[in-house]
């Protein structure tokens, strides 16, 4: 077993952190791969608009991550407590009800309202064995989506709650913010630093938690559920305050995405394919690391968002006009790269691409022994 | 009222009756390896694609001779056996077997990666430039699966009365096909030498190699037989439904997953009771609740079974392997 938080590697994160940080707070003001691309293949992108939802998405892995990575939970239905987080949102701040708290009491009632959720689905569940719990948060997953979709009355089905207003700043900082760009930069630029806000202080709230006694329970449980019972640790309250943390944390996710949005959005957006990019995201960056799930969340979205249209674009444009086969527009292959990405990772480098160093000791140690 | 609950009655038990086919598939690797193998409702699928592909290479239509029709169309289900059988098992060899010591969930998210592979191939063959496919603009739409059967109504004549039902010959072909192929199934694990080793496997794999089985062969011919009995139920299915689509085998698979579950997983008969109370639930929930809640209605029961009675109906309460 490494230490687990040595001086050298967590001073070698703090220095990796800070300078990723930086480049980030700065990114807005000086985008200069979005410069880089279009001087390159003469295709104009915009990195930052899709660096907030890179945002979002990171911090809907990080909050699977406390259920699957920390706590062992193999979890399906992750889109469910990320939809519950996006309604609330709708409902506390849409004209059509009297609430209108806005952004800031959404972003306090919407992890509420999903940690609730995940209580109420976790205490009778999770003793149930592994893949079981696998299966009846898919089910659950699949049920929110469809009542959400059903309840017309209530979330305006597949319209979706809108408009969800901006969140209020001081309007001296607005203005600063959206500089020459005008109102919709601001808009763009505050959504971009909200995001990037709540994904910093949700990391450094896990790297404390990583070194509290909290944290050394949860690996505890998920290395061997019945030795920390032995110790004295009641297994199901510690799964149950994953499962519901997690669920929160989904939620605050599901705020800020609605938020982006301006609307809660279509519910089969959703799906059970969302809560398995969530996964995905884990298992390609490696399930416990929280750099690996930003990383996989990166990845993800980049391949989504900037790579494959700007293949597609080259790709029409080398082949010469606009071809409608289906084989022709790269984003049809996505579910082919990300099935090969798994089953390769699978079998090739199950720790992930960035894992932390705890999970590749165990990996490598077991597939060196007996089975 | 008594010809609707007796018109639900017929459609939720054909329904039933294809979800088991597929049932059967997740029930028996279950079974085996533990793993639920969320694939095998898209190799459903691409055996669909095929049917759909051999009646338009053999222009098979309403117009086609029974006697020539009836053979084209045990032609066709064979080949499609064929077909998702030899998949199931070339998946099994080359993605499964490698990692058959690995924890549990590396198995699981590879069978996520094929079931994402496979929906690909799908998307692409559904843009194939056949007729029957819709000439190849739209790759994503659904395709229509032509009537091949006749459409003469039944009911009346079967029963001697006058009445309201509809019987037709696909559902009568649905239930029978359904019927012999389980039956066939389960002579073949009760009363031949696979079908002892299969069983021995389930209960120890250790155990049974100690004992001799070649128990990689055993999980190999599972997955055959598993698949060939999705291949078959992808026939019977374009027969009834008349649509299919490249996502079919995803909604489909999670309903006959739920179905093994519902039954108990890993068994056998529980598998066939489960499709039949998941094809009649969802019948009666369809005309009395309504069919956009029907989701909600199957994966709601899914929970409850799963959280008061996780070994479902037949199942045996077993522990979980520390």
């Amino acid at each position: 077993m490494a230490p687990a938080g040595g001086t050298l590697p967590w001073r070698r994160w703090l220095r990796f952190e800070t300078i990723a940080l930086a480049i980030l707070l700065a990114y807005p003001f000086l985008p200069v791969l979005d410069w880089g691309i279009e001087a390159a293949t003469g295709q104009a992108v915009r990195i930052d608009r899709q660096l907030v939802n890179v945002f979002i998405f990171g911090l809907l892995a990080l909050a699977l991550n406390v259920q699957v990575g920390y706590a062992g939970l193999l979890q399906l239905g992750v889109a469910a407590f990320f939809a519950i987080g996006a309604m609330t949102t709708g409902v506390v701040t849409v004209e059509k009800y009297p609430f209108q708290v806005g952004l800031w009491g959404a972003l306090l009632l919407a992890p509420v309202a999903a940690g609730a959720a995940g209580l109420l689905l976790g205490a009778p569940t999770l003793r149930l064995r592994g893949d079981y719990l696998a299966i009846v948060t898919l089910g659950f997953g699949e049920v929110m989506r469809v009542v959400l979709l059903n309840l017309e009355n209530i979330t305006d089905g597949p319209r979706g709650l809108n408009p969800i207003p901006e969140p209020w700043l001081p309007p001296a900082l607005r203005e600063q913010l959206g500089g020459a760009g005008g109102a919709s930069e601001g808009q763009l630029r505050t959504m971009y630093y909200l995001a990037l806000g709540c994904l910093v202080a949700a990391v450094v709230c896990f790297r404390l938690l990583e070194q509290s006694r909290a944290g050394r329970r949860f690996v505890a449980l998920r290395e061997d559920a019945l030795a920390a019972a032995c110790m004295g640790l009641d297994p199901a309250r510690i799964k149950l305050a994953a499962f519901a943390g997690g669920a929160a944390l989904a939620g605050a996710a599901g705020c800020l995405y609605a938020t982006n949005l301006t609307t809660t959005a279509e519910p089969n957006t959703y799906d059970f394919n969302y809560s398995i990019m969530v996964l995905c995201c884990l298992i390609i960056g490696g399930l416990g690391s929280l750099r690996g799930a930003l990383l996989g969340a990166l990845l993800l979205l980049g391949f989504d968002n900037v790579a494959s249209p700007l293949l597609t674009r080259l790709v029409q444009q080398a082949i010469g006009g606009e071809s409608s086969h289906v084989m022709a527009s790269f984003s049809n292959w996505r579910w082919i790269v990300f099935g090969v990405a798994l089953v390769l990772m699978m079998r090739w480098r199950p720790e992930g691409l960035w894992p932390s160093s705890r999970v590749r000791e165990e990996l490598h140690e077991s597939s060196g022994g007996p089975a | 009222m008594f010809d609707t609950i007796a018109q639900q009655l017929i459609i939720g038990l054909t329904n039933g009756m294809v979800f088991a086919l597929v049932a059967l598939g997740y029930t028996m690797v279950y079974g085996i390896l533990e793993f639920i193998n969320f694939a095998h409702g898209d190799v459903f699928m691409l055996a669909a694609f095929l049917a759909l592909t051999l009646v338009g290479a053999l222009d098979v239509t309403q117009q086609t001779p029974p006697g020539t029709l009836a053979a084209l169309l045990l032609g066709i289900v064979v080949a499609c056996a064929l077909f998702a059988g030899g998949l199931n098992y070339a998946i099994d060899r080359v993605v499964y077997r490698p990692l058959r010591r690995a924890p549990k969930l590396a198995p699981l998210v590879s069978a996520i990666g094929v079931s994402f592979i496979l929906q690909n191939v799908g998307l692409f063959w559904g843009g194939s430039a056949m007729a029957v496919f819709g000439g190849g603009g739209q790759a994503a739409a659904p395709k229509a699966f032509p009537d091949i059967l006749p459409q003469t109504n039944l009911a009346a004549s079967l029963f001697g009365v006058e009445t309201k039902l509809t019987l037709l010959p696909k559902d009568l072909l649905v239930m029978g096909a359904s019927v012999v192929i389980m039956a066939a199934l389960y002579g073949l694990v009760r009363h031949t030498k696979l079908g002892k080793a299969m069983r021995a496997t389930a209960q120890d794999p250790n155990a049974a190699r100690l004992m001799g089985i070649d128990v990689d062969k055993v999980v190999g011919a599972t997955f055959l037989i598993g698949g060939a009995l999705a291949g078959v139920a992808a026939v019977v299915y374009s027969l009834y439904i008349n649509t299919i689509h490249y996502q079919m085998g995803y909604q489909n698979g999670l309903y006959a997953f739920t179905a093994a579950v519902v039954g108990g997983i890993g068994n056998i008969p529980g598998a066939v009771l489960g499709g039949l109370v998941l094809g009649l639930v969802r019948a009666f929930s369809d005309q009395f609740i309504g069919a956009q809640w029907q989701p909600a209605v199957l994966f709601g029961i899914l929970i409850v079974i799963l959280v008061f009675r996780p070994a479902g109906l037949l199942g045996s309460t077993a522990r979980e392997k520390v």
